[in-house]
C-alpha cells in the first residue's frame, strides 16, 4: 500500500484544560472519501481545521502530502514558519459552514482572486477557469452576483468552486450544509457528490447527513470524546455497527 | 493693512467686509493644514494600527505606549514639544509644517484605534478564508480586511476630519498664520477683537457644516460590504 496522504500519529489538540483530541491516530490514503460523524464537541471539525492550519496542535505528528506540519527549528503556535505553512496549505481547500464568500467581491472575483494573487495566474485565464467551475457547480449566470444577493445554497456552490480554483489534493467540508434552510441542501449534496467521482481528489467530510454520508464515502468515522470509535466501509458501518456508542449515536440521528 | 488689504473701521459692518479678503488668506492655511494633518493621520494611524497586530511582542508593545503615550497627553504640549525641541536635536521645520505634524500626529493615535475597532470587527471567518486561499497576511489586509473596514470606519474617521479642522487654530501659537492668527493681529492693530473673532467663528461653522454632510454623503454612497481596493 502506498503511503498515505494524511497521517495524524498521537495527535494531541488541547484548547486551555480541555482536550479536544487525545492522542489521535488517523491515516488517508490519496483520493479516498471520508465522512467524520459524531456528537458535537466530539472533535471532528478540530481534525479539518488542524489540517487547514487554522488551529494547532500540542503533541504528535501531523503530515499532509510528505509534509509534516511542525519543523524541527519552528517557533510560535504552529511551530512551524509563515513559509513553511503556506506550503502545507497549497495541498489543502476548505469549505466551511458558514460559507465565508468575500461579500465585497462579486461571485467571479471571489473566485479569481486567491489564483491571481497566490498562484500569479493571468487574471484572464484564472477568470476562464473560474467560468468552468461556475459552470460546474451551475452558476454561471450568478458570476456578476454578489454573495448577499445569492441563497446560502448558492453561496455555498460558490465557496466550492473557489476552493476547487486552487486545485488543492485534499479538500476539506466542514458542516457544508448545516447552515442551510431544508431545501437548499440537495443542490449542495450534488455538486459535492459530482466531486466524489473524482479519482485523484482526497475529501474529508464533516456531515450530519447519514444517507448521503454512506452514498459518496469510501469510509465512515465516528468520533467521540476525541477519538475515533468505530470506522468502517459505510454499507457495513451503517448497516451493522460494533460499538455500542455508535449504535446510539446512529439510532438517535436516525430517528431523531 | 495687511497682505495689501485695507481695513475701513467706519462701520462694523464695513470693518468685517474689509477684513474678510485678509481671512481668506488666512481660511487657505488652515485647510491646507487640515488637508496635510488629516492625511498624516489617515496614513500613519493605519500603519499604527497595523503594527500593534504584530505578532512581535516588542514591536506592539511600543506601539501601544506610543499611541497611548499621544492620546492621553495635550496637543498644545505636543505642538510646543515639536516647535521648540525638535531644533535641539537639528531638526528644524517650518512652523506649518510642525502644526501639520502636530495635528497628524495626535490624531493618528485616534484614527489607529479606529482603524483598530474596524479590523476587529471584520468576521472570523473571513480571515479563515484567507488563510484558507493561502492568501499571505499582507494579501489578507490588502484584498479581504482593509476593504471591509472601510465603510464602517468612514463615520468615526470623519468626525475626526471636522474635529481637527476645529482645531487648527491651535497652530496660530507657534506663530502660523492662520485664521485665528491673522484675527489676532488685525485685532492688536485696530483695537477690535470682537469683529475679526466673530469673523473666524462664523467662518468656521459653514466649514464644518458642509464638512459633516460631505461625510454624510460618502457614507451613504459606500457599499455596505466593502470596497475592493484593487
Amino acid at each position: 500500500m502506498t503511503t498515505p496522504i494524511i497521517r495524524f500519529q498521537d495527535v494531541t489538540k488541547r484548547f486551555g484544560a480541555l482536550t479536544v483530541l487525545d492522542d489521535f491516530n488517523f491515516d488517508v490514503r490519496q483520493g479516498e472519501k471520508v465522512t467524520l460523524i459524531g456528537p458535537s464537541g466530539s472533535g471532528k471539525s478540530t481534525v479539518l481545521r488542524i489540517l487547514m492550519t487554522l488551529e494547532p496542535f500540542q503533541e504528535g505528528n501531523l503530515e499532509l502530502a510528505g509534509l509534516s506540519y511542525h519543523e524541527p527549528q519552528g517557533r510560535g503556535e504552529f511551530k512551524a514558519s509563515e513559509k513553511h505553512l503556506h506550503r502545507i496549505r497549497s495541498n489543502v481547500g476548505m469549505v466551511f459552514q458558514s460559507f465565508n464568500l468575500f461579500p465585497h467581491m462579486s461571485v467571479l472575483r471571489n473566485i479569481v482572486e486567491a489564483p491571481v494573487a497566490v498562484l500569479k495566474m493571468k487574471r484572464d485565464e484564472a477568470e476562464g477557469r473560474a467560468v468552468e467551475l461556475l459552470r460546474m457547480v451551475g452558476l454561471l449566470d450568478k458570476k456578476d452576483h454578489y454573495p448577499s444577493q445569492l441563497s446560502g445554497g448558492q453561496q455555498q456552490r460558490v465557496a466550492i468552486a473557489r476552493a476547487l480554483a486552487m486545485r488543492p489534493r485534499v479538500l476539506l467540508f466542514d458542516e457544508p450544509t448545516s447552515a442551510l434552510d431544508p431545501q437548499l441542501v440537495g443542490e449542495v449534496l450534488g455538486v459535492i457528490r459530482g466531486l466524489a467521482h473524482e479519482h485523484d481528489l482526497t475529501m474529508l467530510l464533516v456531515t450530519h447527513e447519514m444517507r448521503f454520508a454512506r452514498e459518496v464515502s469510501d469510509r465512515v468515522c465516528f468520533f467521540d470524546k476525541g477519538r475515533i470509535v468505530e470506522q468502517g466501509e459505510p454499507e457495513r458501518f451503517f448497516s451493522n455497527p460494533e460499538q455500542p456508542r455508535t449504535r446510539e449515536f446512529l439510532s438517535s440521528v436516525l430517528n431523531g | 493693512m495687511m497682505y495689501g488689504y485695507e481695513w475701513d473701521t467706519t462701520t462694523t459692518l464695513s470693518f468685517a467686509l474689509s477684513i474678510l479678503p485678509i481671512l481668506g488668506i488666512g481660511l487657505l492655511v488652515t485647510l491646507q493644514a487640515a488637508a496635510v494633518g488629516y492625511a498624516i493621520a489617515l496614513v500613519l494611524g493605519l500603519v499604527l494600527a497595523l503594527l500593534r497586530r504584530s505578532r512581535f511582542k516588542a514591536i506592539s508593545w511600543t506601539v501601544a505606549c506610543f499611541t497611548e503615550f499621544v492620546r492621553d497627553t495635550p496637543l498644545l504640549v505636543q505642538l510646543f514639544f515639536l516647535y521648540y525641541v525638535l531644533p535641539d536635536f537639528g531638526i528644524i521645520l517650518p512652523a506649518f509644517m510642525t502644526g501639520a505634524l502636530a495635528l497628524g500626529l495626535q490624531y493618528s493615535a485616534y484614527t489607529s484605534e479606529v482603524y483598530r475597532g474596524g479590523i476587529n470587527a471584520v468576521p472570523r471567518g473571513q480571515w479563515e478564508a484567507a488563510t484558507a486561499l493561502n492568501l499571505t497576511r499582507l494579501q489578507t489586509y490588502r484584498d479581504i480586511v482593509v476593504p471591509q473596514m472601510i465603510p464602517r470606519i468612514v463615520p468615526a474617521l470623519g468626525n475626526y476630519l471636522v474635529s481637527m479642522l476645529k482645531e487648527t487654530p491651535v497652530l496660530s501659537v507657534v506663530t502660523v498664520l492662520d485664521m485665528l492668527g491673522l484675527a489676532n493681529m488685525i485685532g492688536e492693530r485696530t483695537f477690535d477683537y470682537l469683529v475679526p473673532l466673530s469673523m473666524v467663528g462664523l467662518i468656521f461653522l459653514p466649514m464644518t457644516l458642509i464638512c459633516s454632510a460631505l461625510i454624510h454623503l460618502v457614507e451613504r454612497a459606500l457599499p455596505k460590504s466593502g470596497i475592493p481596493l484593487r
